[in-house]
């Protein structure tokens, strides 16, 4: 099975933005990003360019900020300080319309967040349908589509709350993908399923890799930062401490909570 | 035993069945219905929009909401105020004999006072559905584009209505029985024919057992049915 995106030619949304972002260009420019809850300091200025094509890999303590960094890149929380440009549009300046910006940007959460009150199929094909960018028929096709890819068809009629974690999870995948975004943030998507079925999730996400989808995930899988990542960042007390290539980064890593860590988790 | 027994046939023959009294109950029945159900869709109208308002104005910071946002929060808040403050009786005769003593609408008028009333209190049965679903279903609906009206409307509402179905029914229990005090405004709903009846007949016993019967066994169907209708919704969670 392959995860290929759908052609951008029928897809109004990505296609002006397919064609200006080539593979290597920088897609998402993270500028002195700061963000504060209350007193807390959680995001002390981070500056990052994630190009098209990347598989960028997060880590670190918890607590750290590496959650509230990814959910800042799509605006689930508003940046205190600094800049986010994605694909040339600064989208913390106020006249952005963040739902045209968030159409283009898929994000796969911890507790995977499907809708219960909703069948699988209708999970999946509701937002292409609200916001337009599909028909409900041409939805449901490319739903089946993208089931069938994840080997999970026979389950477009189901609720959420008669699937496994794995399973979840794996809708909760396809039901990003089905807007066609430019890129995918995970939010620690292996750390609430049960240890069997991570397996399966993380298969699901290789593909997409292979597939050339540009990815930022944070997470806990050491195994998957190595063998998929293209740049591993080390983020604890709200700045990235250490960011390389993932053989050099866990091989020889410099900084000595990095290296601190490693040796708690490997 | 067999005078009592006689005195009871008759009582009952004279509050139904003499000069077809029984039709004056199914008319007046059908006002109360009328006006519960009118009253019932107003409720849950005012309700969603006040209930969506103020979560609006809560979960917004306080930069964000803006003033047309900031005045129909003080809007609802007053709304809900002196709705909750003050009687239901008072607020009808208000309504009848204030604000619309030239309407000879006065079914019109019943509805639109109970389902004002109502819905000041199904805007807070509403309000604390919508803080019972997982702030993650709103995260999930925007990120995927979705505005967070359409959010609300397809993906929070729905399951909030299903957390609330009970309270829900509770209030529709409620305001069925409280279809009784639109006699005050003179609208002849199931209370005022057994009033009216009782005026004739110069017997209490049977017009008002009889429709308390009547209320009761509507109020028992509505908890059959809203128990069918909750089973219903809740076929999403079978494992």
């Amino acid at each position: 099975m392959m995860l290929d995106k759908k052609k951008g030619a029928d897809s109004p949304n990505t296609a002006a933005a397919q064609s200006a972002v080539q593979p290597g260009d920088v897609m998402i420019h993270v500028e002195n990003l700061k963000k504060t809850f209350g007193d807390n300091e959680v995001l002390r200025g981070i500056t990052q360019d994630i190009r098209k094509g990347e598989k960028i890999v997060v880590i670190g303590p918890s607590g750290s900020g590496k959650s509230t960094f990814l959910r800042c890149l799509n605006l689930l929380e508003e940046p205190t300080e600094g800049k986010i440009i994605f694909e040339g549009t600064d989208i913390t300046s106020d006249d952005v319309d963040i739902n045209i910006i968030r159409r283009r940007m898929g994000m796969v959460f911890q507790h995977f967040n499907l809708f219960p009150n909703m069948t699988v199929r209708k999970n999946i094909t509701l937002a292409p349908v609200r916001t337009g960018f599909m028909k409900q028929d041409e939805a449901d096709k490319e739903a089946e589509r993208l089931l069938d890819r994840v080997g999970l068809l026979d389950k477009a009629d189901a609720y959420p709350a008669s699937l496994s974690g794995g399973q979840k999870q794996r809708i909760a995948i396809v039901r990003a993908l089905a807007m066609n975004p430019d890129v995918l943030l995970f939010d620690e998507p292996t750390s609430a399923l049960d240890p069997e079925m991570v397996g399966e999730v993380l298969e699901v996400m290789k593909e997409l890799a292979d597939d050339g989808m540009t990815m930022v995930v944070v997470t806990h899988e050491m195994g998957f930062a190595r063998e998929v990542g293209t740049r591993v960042l080390f983020i604890d007390e709200g700045v990235v401490m250490e960011e390389n290539k993932p053989i050099p980064f866990f091989a020889d890593p410099q900084n000595p909570r990095l290296q601190d860590f490693l040796s708690k988790v490997l | 035993m067999s005078v009592w027994w006689n005195d009871i046939c008759n009582q009952f023959y004279q509050s139904f069945i003499e000069a077809d009294r029984w039709k004056r109950y199914i008319a007046g029945l059908g006002i109360s219905f009328t006006v519960t159900l009118g009253a019932l869709v107003i409720g849950i109208i005012l309700g969603i929009l006040v209930a969506v308002v103020r979560t609006l104005h809560d979960q917004q910071k306080a930069k964000d909401r803006g003033a047309l946002l900031n005045f129909f929060n003080k809007v609802c808040e007053i709304y809900t105020t002196v709705i909750r403050g003050t009687p239901m009786m008072v607020q009808l005769l208000i309504m009848g004999f204030v604000i619309f003593r030239t309407s000879r609408n006065l079914i019109g008028v019943a509805i639109l006072s109970l389902g004002i009333n109502s819905g000041a209190y199904t805007a807070e049965i509403i309000r604390s559905g919508i803080m019972s679903v997982d702030p993650g279903q709103m995260e999930a609906g925007r990120s995927l584009g979705m505005d967070y009206i359409t959010v609300m409307k397809d993906i929070i509402i729905p399951q909030a209505i299903k957390n609330i179905l009970p309270a829900l029914g509770n209030e529709l229990i409620t305001l069925f029985k409280d279809t009784s005090l639109v006699t005050v405004i003179g609208l002849t709903d199931l209370t005022k024919a057994a009033q009216q009846i009782q005026g004739k007949t110069y017997q209490a016993f049977m017009p008002y057992i009889g429709i308390a019967i009547i209320y009761l066994s509507v109020v028992m169907l509505m908890t059959k049915g809203l128990g069918i209708l909750e089973r219903r919704l809740r076929e999403s969670d079978a494992r």
